[in-house]
């Protein structure tokens, strides 16, 4: 037995330690920390599953938006906790759910173990797809994305606009068209301005650099908009900047940006190179790195708009 | 001189681990709040320093050993902040 | 040359996983915080020394990420700690 299979085995019992702490902690903050550590440690795992980008990912979008988005929405409910009136589920509710979830669990469980030895894949046909002449690219994960299933990822920019919609339909409709509540409502702390105003600019720098890279290396246009979202969060809780009214003509166009210039230039394919979504060979690097640009946008508008949440009625237009 | 740079490799490495554990017993046994904060950046981010260090050997080009001496330098301001901040929350909840 | 480095990772990951342990049960929301820091300097350090011992290409990047990340969340955890203790703040 090797260090290594040490150190995986010890992983593997973290990530189950911490991920059941995550669901028996009855506080929030514990929670949502316990969360974020969660997805750090499952960043681990994608790094010891020689996954870099899987673990970029999962380190941006798990443990980081997803970890402040709970803990904002966590807060904003404490005040409505004490008008709400709904009894408690009832001890055979909770039985039965148990017993669903355990039904589940085992489920998943007897399909990953009975698999068969070689299981079926698409990832031989992938990867000649993506060293293709319709992709190129040195990053065989950003061509499979962007180039082998397109479609997939121009949809799921959709699903995000649509939960932006869907949170900004929250708000009522007397509020409709304002700002959405400021992430920060006191005079933040000296340090706190400090490290925004040390980090922000250096992490959208960075935040362009990764998604940059993907083409060729670990990186691209989903985890550098992720970054590029964080460092707007930051800037913005640090009142160096105010979240913007959601009427605002660039905003809504920044967020469909990304899917529209995709679905725009998957059309054109139809013209260029003979079918739906597919890239002319010389120029597929090009307009993939085209196409990227413009999503990294509409993730980077999308993400922190819904993490600050439906349009505030206190402020005046 | 291979056998030098991996002796200074493996000192650094090791060193820094030393230090996180330090930082993490102090963690564990320090009686207070405030002290616990302090176990945990100083010896975590001079851990992390020196295992940083120790890498840097290892690096194919410039550019890598520069990026790990930024994340190094990145960490080291958010967590000085941070501490701060925390330091400050610790207080005027006190209060 | 990789026994020492994973050595090493895996003596900040116990250290990480202790440290977690003592500072999840924290009496308050403050303790809570000083677990993101911990996972910011342990977190980045078991990363580096897991992936070069492992050879993952493009680890500094990922390392990149994740220490802005986690500064970002910290951020976040502190500035909803004041809003719940009396939100007019200094």
């Amino acid at each position: 037995m090797s260090v290594l299979t040490f150190i995986d085995i010890g992983l593997s019992i973290l990530v189950v330690t911490v991920a059941a702490s995550t669901i028996v902690m009855r506080e929030l903050f514990a929670a949502v920390v316990s969360y974020v550590a969660y997805g750090l440690l499952l960043a681990f795992v994608w790094i010891r599953l020689h996954a870099p980008d899987v673990a970029l990912t999962e380190a941006a979008v798990g443990g980081g938006v997803t970890g402040v988005l709970l803990i904002t929405a966590g807060k904003r409910l404490v005040p409505l906790r004490r008008t709400a009136t709904e009894a408690e589920p009832t001890l055979i509710l909770k039985v039965l759910a148990a017993t669903l979830a355990a039904l589940v669990a085992c489920a998943l469980a007897a399909a990953i173990l009975m698999l068969p030895d070689e299981p079926p894949s698409l990832a031989p046909e992938a990867a000649a797809a993506a060293s293709g002449p319709g992709a190129g690219l040195g990053n065989p994960i950003t061509a499979v994305l962007i180039s082998y299933r397109s479609f997939d990822t121009m949809l799921e920019k959709i699903v995000l606009i649509l939960a932006v919609v869907a949170v900004w339909s929250i708000g009522t409709d007397r509020a409709w068209g304002n700002a959405p509540a400021p992430l920060r409502q006191a005079r933040p702390y000296p340090a706190m301005v400090f490290l925004a105003q040390a980090l922000v600019p250096i992490g959208a720098l960075i935040g362009i650099h990764i998604f940059w890279v993907g083409a060729d290396a670990p990186g691209g246009a989903f985890q550098g908009g992720a970054l590029l979202a964080a460092m707007w969060m930051m800037a913005m809780m640090a009142q160096l900047a105010e979240p913007s009214r959601i009427d605002a003509r660039w905003l809504r166009l920044a967020l469909v940006a990304g899917p529209a210039v995709f679905l725009v230039i998957g059309l054109a394919g139809i013209l260029m190179a003979g079918s739906f979504f597919a890239y002319p060979p010389n120029l597929a690097k090009p307009i993939i790195l085209f196409i990227e640009t413009f999503m990294v946008l509409s993730i980077a508008v999308a993400l922190p708009m819904l993490v600050a949440g439906p349009p505030n009625e206190g402020l005046e237009p | 001189m291979t056998f030098l740079v991996d002796l200074f490799r493996i000192t650094a490495i090791g060193t820094g681990a030393f230090f996180f554990v330090a930082g993490t017993v102090g963690l564990l046994r320090f009686p207070d709040s405030l002290t616990r904060l302090h176990a945990l950046t100083k010896a975590d981010n001079l851990g992390l320093g020196l295992v940083v260090l120790g890498l840097l050997p290892l690096t194919e080009n410039v550019l890598v050993a520069f990026k790990l001496i930024l994340i190094w330098a990145l960490v080291l301001i958010s967590g000085g902040s941070t501490a701060q901040l925390i330091g400050r929350a610790l207080r005027s909840g006190r209060r | 040359m990789r026994e020492p480095l994973l050595a090493a990772a895996g003596l900040i990951l116990l250290s990480v996983a202790a440290g977690l342990a003592r500072v999840l049960r924290g009496p308050n929301d403050v303790e809570r915080l000083m677990a993101v820091q911990l996972l910011s300097t342990g977190g980045v350090a078991a990363l580096l020394l897991i992936a070069y011992a492992t050879n993952v290409p493009g680890v500094d990047d990922v390392a990149l990420g994740l220490a802005l990340l986690t500064a970002f969340a910290a951020i976040a955890f502190v500035n909803l700690l004041e809003a719940d203790e009396g939100g007019t703040g200094t």
